[in-house]
């Protein structure tokens, strides 16, 4: 029977199938962990008295609660906050007492989690993966089944490398056509969550396909793949291809020679059968798409940038109603206001959504031999050490620093506030980030999602900017 | 975990769609390594105002709020990030169930793990219940995870939620799900045979 993508890692996968009464149990090829989701999970192992599993599928790194400021003389990260410093040094403690390998705070290889394991060549097509973390869906831009998991499932992968799941439905979003020019990967997905909604993935595995999906280098397909969860998809996939084969040939994980060319056979057989079905499909036009941008507190509030702001009284449903008004408030908009020329605050490029090095390529680009407009904080955080250093070879750091922007250490950083890179109460930011809830970036924090160009955009001219009327 | 089967309780409502884990519990609350004190921060930010008062329209901050033990909340509760401290706050505050009309799939598998119940209603009853709770400051509702059926005490209605089948027996018999995988252990072991590792961290 002709299979889909996902049905193929799936059942690869498979110690035990699902029964009526009992989840599948099925095998985890490589388990990611971090700092924050993971402490309550190792307290469980020393509680019942057990080891790690598989020490060697999983790696942990340093990333949520890190700061971002300059290294001291020494060339250590000075971590001030004493909270932080507790839980960066209980990771630390139990990789070393559980064999598990760290990418450390600082250390050359360290990053975002998901902008880590694909640079290492660890993210793989047909793998299973997990972390205790929701955007994990990144790493489904190989063609891996990849997706969050609370902390008691870290721990249960820890000790068994295994999870109890039941088995999602399938969910086909077909793009086709192509981007226009100022139009990115970012503004794709934008407009898929703004179409089926924050809930409209629940319970499904996406996979995305179509020419304008083909046409993406690996690092845009990762900012596709990265927000299937804000559009509440438990994982996005897309099938493997030349893309994939040659951005993971050579990296320090990859398979070498013989085993390289057998993963490359297998890798070759993963994409979806012709004749395949999927549970649910959808399909978009690429070409009609212009940039996106958030208008609200949840990632589903996206309009085309040159619409204005959607009115509460328009919608029928009473609970819609309230939840639009509410958040209209929280962002002090006014319903029919254009969102071109609305005034911003900070300008944050990064996060595991869009601080790989094309990300700041683009960003870098735009912002050459410009200037950020008087009064605006533009933070330019890498998602890793290599992305970092890859930035400085090219030269990057210098055209953000003297356009004057802030050129900062790899992390998640103001993605979600928690090593107080945060905003102040009531500023605009717009953010390359994924989420836009209520104080994500800090309380009281108002945050516009949008790519890395119109961010940049937003960075030179102090104001929401459709980047397509500065592209020469 | 202690077995959960039926319960009778306090139900008080906040009808808002989309209530993402980052409301549940902010991240500046995620730097504990350990469960204690979650249920503090719950709402945070919707509680409490920046100086750490509370604010008075909050309904968690209504005295009526007092001993609830259920959270009526609006559709696709618990979405955004995967944080298992969104279940450990609400638990730590004393809810044992949140009734909505959709629950965000993380969300729903973490508080499963938890002893908090996230009961499923459709669109009427959800409505029922959050007219209730608006009249009557409060209403009292009865979860019975035997025969999966929610009564609404004071609104003369009885329906019938869903559960993950497994997930219920784990909760009926306050066993936890990490017991079970590890009696896999034969099978697990078997798949490993045949199936040799496809990637490794350590070189
Ligand atoms: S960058 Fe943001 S979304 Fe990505 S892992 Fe870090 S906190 Fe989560």
């Amino acid at each position: 029977m002709p299979q889909t993508l996902f049905e193929k890692v799936w059942n690869a996968h498979l110690v035990r199938p699902e029964s009526d009464e009992t989840p599948a149990v099925l095998a985890i090829d490589l388990h990611l962990i971090h700092e924050v989701t993971s402490p309550q999970a190792f307290t469980l192992l020393r509680e019942r008295g057990l080891r790690v599993r598989h020490p060697e599928r999983t790696l942990a790194t340093m990333d949520h609660n890190t700061p971002t400021t300059p290294r001291d003389a020494n060339g250590v990260i000075p971590v001030t906050d004493p909270q932080a410093r507790a839980q960066l040094s209980q990771l630390e403690q139990n990789c070393a007492e559980f064999g598990i390998p760290l990418y450390a705070l600082g250390t050359e290889n360290n990053g975002i989690v998901h902008v880590v394991g694909p640079e290492q060549g660890l993210t793989q097509p047909g793998l299973t993966m997990v972390c205790g973390d929701s955007h994990t869906s990144t790493h489904g831009a190989f063609g891996a089944l990849a997706f969050g998991i609370g902390t008691s499932e870290v721990g249960h992968v820890l000790a068994t490398q295994c999870l109890l799941q039941s088995r999602p439905r399938t969910f086909a979003i077909q793009v086709n056509g192509q981007l226009q020019p100022g139009v990115t990967a970012k503004d794709i997905i934008l407009a898929i969550i703004a179409t089926i909604g924050v809930g409209g993935g629940t319970g499904y595995v996406v996979e995305y396909t179509g020419e304008a999906i083909r046409a993406l280098s690996m690092e845009e397909r990762m900012t596709i793949c990265n927000m299937s969860i804000e559009g509440g998809a438990r994982a996005g996939m897309i099938a493997p291809d030349d893309t994939t084969i040659e951005y993971v040939a050579g990296r320090p994980f990859a398979p070498k020679g013989r085993a390289w060319d057998a993963a490359v056979e297998r890798w070759r057989t993963l994409p979806t059968d012709e004749g395949a079905t999927y549970d649910r499909t959808i399909t978009l036009d690429a070409s009609t798409l212009a940039p996106m941008i958030t208008y609200g507190t949840n990632p589903g509030m996206g309009i085309p940038i040159t619409e204005s702001v959607p009115d509460p009284a328009s919608l029928d449903d009473p609970g819609a109603r309230l939840t639009l008004d509410k958040s209209l408030r929280y962002m002090g908009l006014i319903p029919g206001q254009r969102m071109i020329g609305h005034p911003v605050d900070v300008v944050f490029i990064g996060s595991c959504t869009n601080s790989r090095i094309s990300d700041l390529r683009q960003a870098a680009n735009l912002m050459r031999g410009r200037t950020v407009a008087p009064g605006v904080r533009v933070m330019v955080v890498p998602g890793s050490q290599q992305v970092k250093k890859q930035a400085e070879a090219e030269g990057l750091h210098q055209v953000f620093l003297s356009a004057g922007a802030e050129w900062r250490e790899a992390g998640c950083s103001m993605c979600l506030g928690m090593n107080g890179d945060q905003l102040k109460p009531r500023q605009y930011a717009v953010s390359t980030s994924n989420r836009n809830f209520e104080g994500r970036q800090g309380p009281g924090g108002r945050t516009f999602l949008a790519s890395p160009l119109t961010a940049a955009a937003a960075a030179l001219t102090g104001v929401i900017t459709d980047v397509r009327t500065m592209l020469s | 975990m202690e077995p959960i089967t039926t319960f009778t309780a306090k139900a008080i409502a906040l009808p808002i769609d989309n209530i993402d884990t980052d409301q549940i519990i902010p991240a500046r609350f995620l730097k504990a390594t350990d469960k204690q004190g979650m249920g503090d921060a719950l709402f945070a930010d919707w509680r409490f105002d920046a100086a750490g008062n509370p604010r008075p329209d909050f309904v968690l901050n209504h005295p009526e709020a007092a001993g609830a033990e259920v959270l009526v909340a609006g559709h696709n509760f618990g979405c955004g990030s995967s944080r298992e401290h969104a279940p450990w706050a609400l638990r730590g505050h004393g809810f044992k169930a949140v009734i909505s009309t959709y629950f965000a799939d993380i969300f729903r598998n973490n508080a499963l793990k938890n002893g908090l119940l996230p009961v499923t209603v459709d669109a009427e009853t959800y409505r029922q219940l959050v007219s209730l709770c608006e009249e009557g400051m409060g209403t009292t509702v009865t979860i019975d995870l035997t025969s999966l059926i929610l009564t609404l005490n004071e609104g003369n209605r009885q329906v019938a939620f869903p559960i993950d089948s497994f997930a219920r027996y784990c909760l009926l018999n306050g066993i936890d799900q990490l017991g079970f995988l590890l009696q896999q252990e034969e099978a697990i072991a078997a798949y490993e045979a045949e199936h040799p590792a496809l990637v490794q961290t350590i070189a």
